[in-house]
């Protein structure tokens, strides 16, 4: 059998499978993108909500606009693409990738030289939260809610309570009341929101809904359809408190409680993954830890902007057209423990660092911090952090070519507190 | 002083803001579109609204709309239930105005993606 073969094949069509794909093509690769659903956009088709492209395009855009720019760049360029295709094994050999793929016309293969894993994130579900009671319909998480409400024109429900303050739950409680749903509440485990602080006003406070913080679901009731469900306080452990519970009566529950990496092609392949991100520990021009292949966007890491998806697939992309086997000299970026994660994880002196983009969350809500970077404990780099929160990601774009570094070279970056406020 | 959190971009400037007669005094904003933000709030706060139409097209049973350009915070409702009230019966595309000068605001309703316009499935390779 003859198998059609790419420079580079882009598995997943979403924001960052198309900036990817767009950016490979650009330095002059031959590219497949791969997609499941019938649509190319990914989950930006059912974000109908405006804020996107602010960074990249100094505009407020919806989710479907934002996607249909880079929908429209990637077919004027004629870059090849299938739809409706599930990708169920990849093989890497000496000389590159058979990627094996199903669609309507049956089981076909593919040849690459690289690969770009732009497989997204998937939310966390009920399963994963370990709520008791019985499994009646009616519980539902944040993007299956967006996906009746906003692509099908379905209502999931009249009256609900929202598990989670990650911003889809946000979105979702202001979408189901502009469309009639009385949203009870929003119920957070943690002390402190998940979500951007904007959209806490935008989408809570200014149609009053409340944000219910140390608080979480600890039962669910009703048969075939939820009927109820059951609240409790919890304490800095996120442990129930005895005596708190309080039934909310509701036809729905809807779930905001995380996005995870998904990398289950990665994993088949033996790619790293950083337990901090769930994503692929990368270098600066994202590839993992097995030689060409490259990630990017959420599934490397969940980011908060899709600004950010598509400039570091672009990376990606550009990466991956230009990638021949070659040594791979990879040295560690450490970070001091106030980081929740930074990426990259990773710096490859085989290839130029001049401007690299390291994405960084802190791990706590710190005012007046102070980042420094230092190669062998002589700073290089600092920067004054007025405002850092988890939920938001930081950029930073360094050029690490002018560092001297060496295999030897210990690179450090840290994060030191200020008094904190409050 | 009034407090307010700026919802114009992702940054969530937190503002301070001093009523001095007509005039406002505005600290903690990141750029000028944060006194901007901060004199509408204090005076006549707007929003955007995004939602979806009914379609007669069974492949895309609702399009995404969006306002052109901001609208007054009281009247949200009053929009939604005229976007509600549509059914888009021609295929029109990202861009194209569904509703003209929604309830005399001086902005329209415009549609946010070409589903109406795609073929289904990409060329194959």
């Amino acid at each position: 059998m003859n198998k059609a073969t790419y420079d580079v094949i882009v598995i997943g069509g979403g924001p960052a499978g198309l900036a990817a794909a767009i950016s490979a093509h650009d330095n002059g690769a031959s590219v497949l993108l791969i997609e499941r659903e019938a649509r190319l956009g990914g989950i930006l088709k059912q974000c109908i909500h405006d804020g996107f492209g602010l960074l990249r395009f100094g505009e407020k855009l919806s989710g479907p606009e934002y996607a249909e720019r880079y929908i429209d760049a990637f077919r004027e360029r004629k870059i090849a693409a299938v739809t409706l295709t599930f990708v169920t094994k990849i093989e890497k050999d000496a000389v590159g990738f058979t990627v094996h793929a199903v669609n309507r016309n049956g089981v076909t293969q593919y040849r690459a030289n690289a690969l770009v894993l732009a497989t997204g994130c998937r939310e966390r579900t009920a399963k994963q939260v370990f709520i008791h009671g019985t499994r009646p319909s009616g519980v539902f998480t944040a993007g299956t809610a967006q996906h009746f409400t906003n692509l099908l024109g379905q209502m999931p429900t009249k009256r609900c309570v929202i598990l989670g303050s990650g911003d889809i739950g946000l979105i979702m409680a202001r979408r189901l009341t502009l469309e009639g749903a009385e949203v009870l509440g929003v119920y957070e485990a943690k002390p402190t929101p998940s979500g951007l602080t904007r959209n806490l006003h935008q989408c809570l406070y200014d149609y009053n809904i409340p944000l219910h913080l140390s608080h979480t679901v600890t039962r669910v009731f009703g048969v075939d359809r939820l009927e109820g469900v059951e609240i409790s306080q919890v304490d800095e452990h996120m442990t129930p408190i005895a005596g708190t519970a309080e039934r909310v009566d509701c036809d729905a529950l809807i779930l905001s409680v995380g996005l995870i990496p998904e990398n289950e092609l990665a994993q088949s392949l033996f790619v790293e993954l950083d337990p901090k991100t769930k994503g692929p520990v990368c270098d600066g021009q994202c590839m993992t830890s097995i030689d060409g292949v490259f990630s990017c966007g959420n599934a490397l890491h969940v980011n908060d902007l899709v600004d950010y998806v598509s400039e570091n697939a672009a990376v990606a992309g550009a990466a991956a057209a230009a990638y021949t086997p070659k040594q791979r000299r990879w040295i560690p970026v450490n970070i001091s423990e106030n980081f929740l994660y930074m990426v990259p994880q990773q710096l490859n002196l085989a290839r130029s660092n001049k401007k690299t983009a390291v994405y960084f969350r802190s791990r706590g809500d710190y005012n007046n911090s102070r980042l420094s970077l230092t190669v062998d404990g002589k700073e290089v780099f600092s920067k004054h952090c007025p405002f850092l929160r988890p939920p938001e990601m930081e950029k930073l774009e360094l050029d690490f070519d002018a560092m001297g570094l060496c295999e030897t070279s210990d690179i450090r970056f840290t994060l030191e507190l200020q008094a904190e406020k409050e | 002083m009034t407090e307010l959190t700026c919802i114009v971009c992702p940054r969530s400037c937190k503002l301070h803001i001093t009523a001095d007669g007509d005039t406002f005094s505005v600290a903690g904003n990141g750029c000028k579109r944060g006194v901007i933000f901060a004199r509408n709030e204090m005076t006549d706060p707007k929003r955007t609204i995004s939602s979806t139409v009914a379609t007669v097209f069974p492949e895309a049973p609702v399009l995404p709309v969006r306002v052109s350009d901001e609208i007054p915070k009281g009247r949200i409702f009053d929009v939604m239930r005229k976007i509600n009230g549509t059914v888009v019966k021609t295929r029109i595309g990202r861009g194209d105005i569904v509703i003209e000068n929604v309830l005399s605001l001086g902005v329209d309703v415009i549609a946010t993606s070409n589903i109406l316009k795609e073929e289904t499935g990409e060329q194959h390779a």
